[in-house]
């Protein structure tokens, strides 16, 4: 036998081994998503699905929009740089439809503890109080305006 | 409630620029929005965080997270004068319902707001088998939803412990830098959220953004920079004692 | 919880599935290393386990990708690891890797040296068996001298490419681990030398005690030439395994760094029965005594066997806790170094305990199949069976 046919099986298993490549190949220009590369190693449309979320909240800017005599108040107090859905929670479907989505009034009792009550972890000149001994039961609004909370400013109901 | 000419004559262009807000309320693509021009980062005060929690709240209902599992949360942490190497830390439900007292009467007691740092050679995008997380053109570390395998590499790599496993959909998952507002001009959720300013985005490439001010005059540092792992999320006053 | 973790860190990523992984792939190079032995170096003495050692390596092969199936969150995804792989990851890598030594090392050497008994095995079987073997001829039934010594040159060369490849396959799955940085557990330069000893320990193990069970269960007698040999290269291998493993810990308990307190105390409390107990002295001090006994000792054929089983046996239980501790070790602590979480192992889920029994035992199943498929033991090859008149 030549030495050619001795190692015919060798090229059919070559050719087995092309085969298999040149199927891969193929695989992969059919499978690979179109947009795979376009900004990186990575699926470009990926990055429109990830600006396609819907909003929860609105914002501030939102807010005041619709709301300038709250805006007023807020400014000139302690409470200036506290953004509305801070403690009035997401309502960005309130600011799209204002009719169809009442925002419900945030229960004080709950409300202002979460951060006014005393905490050694917190900065030393935060407002903070021992809420039961401050408040005495009462409600936090009988003597504060939420939306400008300060006595200095005002805010004293 | 009767309005006046006069009110309507001022509610009017108010109401015009509040449209442009309410749009911003129905998902959409961010048209003006050009990727090169950002570059995201953030400033965590430590000593502003009161510890509220109103971040973890606002995000997990911005972005649908599930109970159990944290794109943000708040740590407290509580020093005993020199011993830096031993802090107690604790951080019940992620800080999300605040923090009851701790009963600690001395030492020195902080909060610490930690999320996704975003990071510029982030290892959780190296490790990634396929690219389903990767970095934006803008600087923001995201995950491909409906690319990821689940194979988890990427919650093994990520040295701050930011990244968990989505319990329905069985992707990995983490903070997005709540992707869908800043391209549309608003603000991150939890920095929307935080009532004392301790959170605020930043736009590293904006010249005009407070940021680089505040870098310049104030001692800021990163969560584990032996790491290199260039992360974003600037912390003012971060303590020795914090991992 | 133990002290303080990241609130998403309390939840194993991995289970005892990705435990199950390392130790199969470990078994694979170990199996296929031995193999290497009599064919590249010409080591005479373990020939008779030749064939049994590929078709065992195969078998392992083959159930290895299973483990990581079951794992994932999407598996219908899996194929993009070939369509986009992620060059920096080595994750991605290690698929083509697999695919490599599957494809041009393994299969291709079993079909070499296998191919006089298929074709005659072709031309003598019938029914679907026939079928089979026609498919495996890949339509050639030339099987001259001059084939077969080309047969055997291209298999000698697809054997010396292989021992690299082989080292590869389980070097990557250490590297998979020493690479990660955020865990001081796992990142060490270390791990991929490791992990490829303890697999060729436990890979030599596995063939030494397929050879004498196969032997008990068809009743011939087992070569001791062979089994001495086999023996003494464990014994080899497990030293300089031993070595590493110790150089880590002591590196490691010298430069006392961040996160060594808190591993130290994990060791000692969380992982004290599958690491001190079951790796270091079951699994590794034990075997390696045993061994050295009768590197040293002169203990008769009967006696020497007992303890090779012994040996054998210890050793494969204790790499498998060493993946254990590895990985599920690795997820125990906290980042922070503050705290400890305890892992959860489910019975009946998909990650649980039975899935992973299940995928222990399969490997064996396909292996018997194989060996009816392929005899490692057809008359005319090199296995022959010889005595040494003691027993």
């Amino acid at each position: 036998m030549s030495k050619f046919e001795d190692s015919a099986h060798l090229t059919s298993l070559a050719v087995a081994f092309l085969l298999g490549i040149v199927a891969f190949v193929a695989l992969r220009a059919a499978v690979i998503p179109k947009s795979f590369g376009r900004y990186g190693p990575y699926r470009g449309d990926a990055l429109k699905e990830a600006t396609a979320r819907p909003l929860a909240y609105a914002g501030h800017e939102a807010c005041e929009g619709c709301h300038p005599d709250v805006l007023e108040i807020k400014s000139k107090g302690a409470h200036a740089r506290v953004n509305c859905e801070s403690c009035h929670g997401p309502l960005a479907k309130h600011a799209d439809d204002p009719g169809s989505v009442i925002p419900v009034k945030p229960d004080v009792a709950k409300l202002c503890v979460r951060c006014h009550s005393e905490n050694i972890a917190k900065p030393s000149n935060f407002p903070q109080v021992d809420a039961k001994e401050h408040a005495q039961g009462q409600p936090c609004n009988t003597c504060h305006q939420p939306h400008s909370p300060g006595f200095d400013a005002g805010g004293k109901k | 409630m009767i309005l006046n000419r006069r009110q309507i004559l001022l509610l009017l262009p108010a109401a015009a620029v509040a449209w442009d807000f309410v749009l911003a309320g129905t998902p959409e693509e961010a048209p003006n929005y050009k990727m090169t021009d950002h570059w995201w980062g953030m400033l965590l005060d430590i000593t502003k965080c009161i510890g509220c929690g109103s971040c973890v709240r606002a995000c997990a209902m911005e972005n649908d997270v599930p109970d159990g599992y944290f794109r943000t949360w708040v740590e407290r942490y509580h020093v005993e004068d020199w011993h830096i190497e031993n802090p107690i830390v604790d951080s019940p439900n992620g800080g999300k319902d605040g923090f009851p007292p701790s009963g600690e009467t001395g030492g020195k007691n902080f909060f610490v707001p930690k999320l996704c740092n975003h990071c510029t050679d982030s290892p959780c995008t190296q490790v990634c088998p396929v690219g389903a997380t990767y970095h934006t053109p803008d600087g923001v570390v995201l995950v491909d939803y409906n690319y990821c395998l689940g194979c988890r590499y990427c919650i093994q790599a990520c040295p701050y412990g930011c990244r968990f496993f989505h319990p329905d959909r069985h992707t990995a998952e983490k903070c997005t830098l709540c992707y869908h507002r800043i391209t549309k001009g608003l603000t991150t959720a939890c920095c929307e959220a935080c009532p004392t300013g301790a959170r605020q985005l930043a736009d590293l490439k904006n010249p005009e953004d407070p940021i680089h001010a505040f870098l310049k005059t104030h001692s800021v540092q990163v969560l584990k920079p032996h790491l290199a792992t260039g992360a974003k999320m600037f912390y003012n006053g971060l303590d020795g004692s914090v991992r | 919880m133990e002290g303080f973790m990241y609130p998403n860190e309390v939840e194993l990523q991995w289970s005892v599935l990705i435990v199950l992984y390392p130790f199969l792939t470990g078994l694979v190079a170990g199996a296929f290393i031995l193999a290497s032995l009599e064919r590249v170096f010409r080591v005479e003495a373990v020939k008779p386990t030749y064939r049994l050692a590929l078709l065992t390596a195969l078998a392992f092969l083959i159930v290895a990708p299973l483990p990581l199936q079951l794992h994932l969150g999407h598996p219908e995804r899996s194929l993009e690891m070939y369509l986009t792989p992620h060059r920096a990851s080595a994750m991605a890598m290690f698929g083509f890797v697999y695919l490599w030594y599957l494809m041009a090392v393994l299969i291709l050497e079993i079909w070499l040296d296998y191919r006089r008994d298929i074709v005659l095995l072709a031309q003598s079987s019938t029914g679907l068996k026939r079928q089979l073997y026609r498919l495996m001829t890949l339509g050639s039934y030339n099987i001259s001298p001059g084939a077969l010594r080309v047969d055997d040159r291209v298999g000698w060369i697809i054997t010396l490419i292989g021992i690299p490849s082989a080292f590869l396959l389980h070097g990557y799955v250490g590297f998979i681990f020493g690479s990660i940085k955020a865990n001081p557990w796992w990142s060490t330069p270390l791990m991929p030398v490791v992990f490829l000893f303890s697999a060729m320990v436990s890979g030599i193990a596995l063939v030494l005690l397929m050879y004498m069970i196969t032997s008990v269960i068809r009743r011939t007698t087992i070569d001791m030439n062979c089994l001495d040999a086999i023996a003494k290269y464990l014994f080899y291998t497990f030293v300089i395994d031993f070595t590493l493993e110790m150089l880590d810990l002591i590196h490691r308990i010298y430069e006392s760094d961040e996160s060594f307190r808190s591993l130290d105390f994990m060791v000692h409390t969380r992982l004290f029965l599958s690491q001190i107990v079951l790796q270091i002295f079951l699994g590794t001090l034990a075997p390696l005594v045993l061994l050295a006994l009768t590197q040293f000792v002169g203990f008769s054929a009967q006696g020497r066997k007992r303890i090779y089983a012994l040996a054998a046996t210890l050793t494969m239980i204790g790499i498998f806790a060493m993946r254990w501790n590895v990985v599920i070790g690795g997820q125990l602590f906290s980042k922070s170094f503050l705290g400890y979480t305890t892992y959860k192992m489910a019975f009946v889920t998909k990650e649980g305990l039975l899935p992973a029994i299940f995928l222990l035992i399969l490997p064996f199943v396909i292996l018997y199949v194989l060996i009816k498929l392929l005899p490692p033991w057809h008359a005319g090859n090199a296995a022959t069976v010889q005595t040494d008149g003691i027993d």
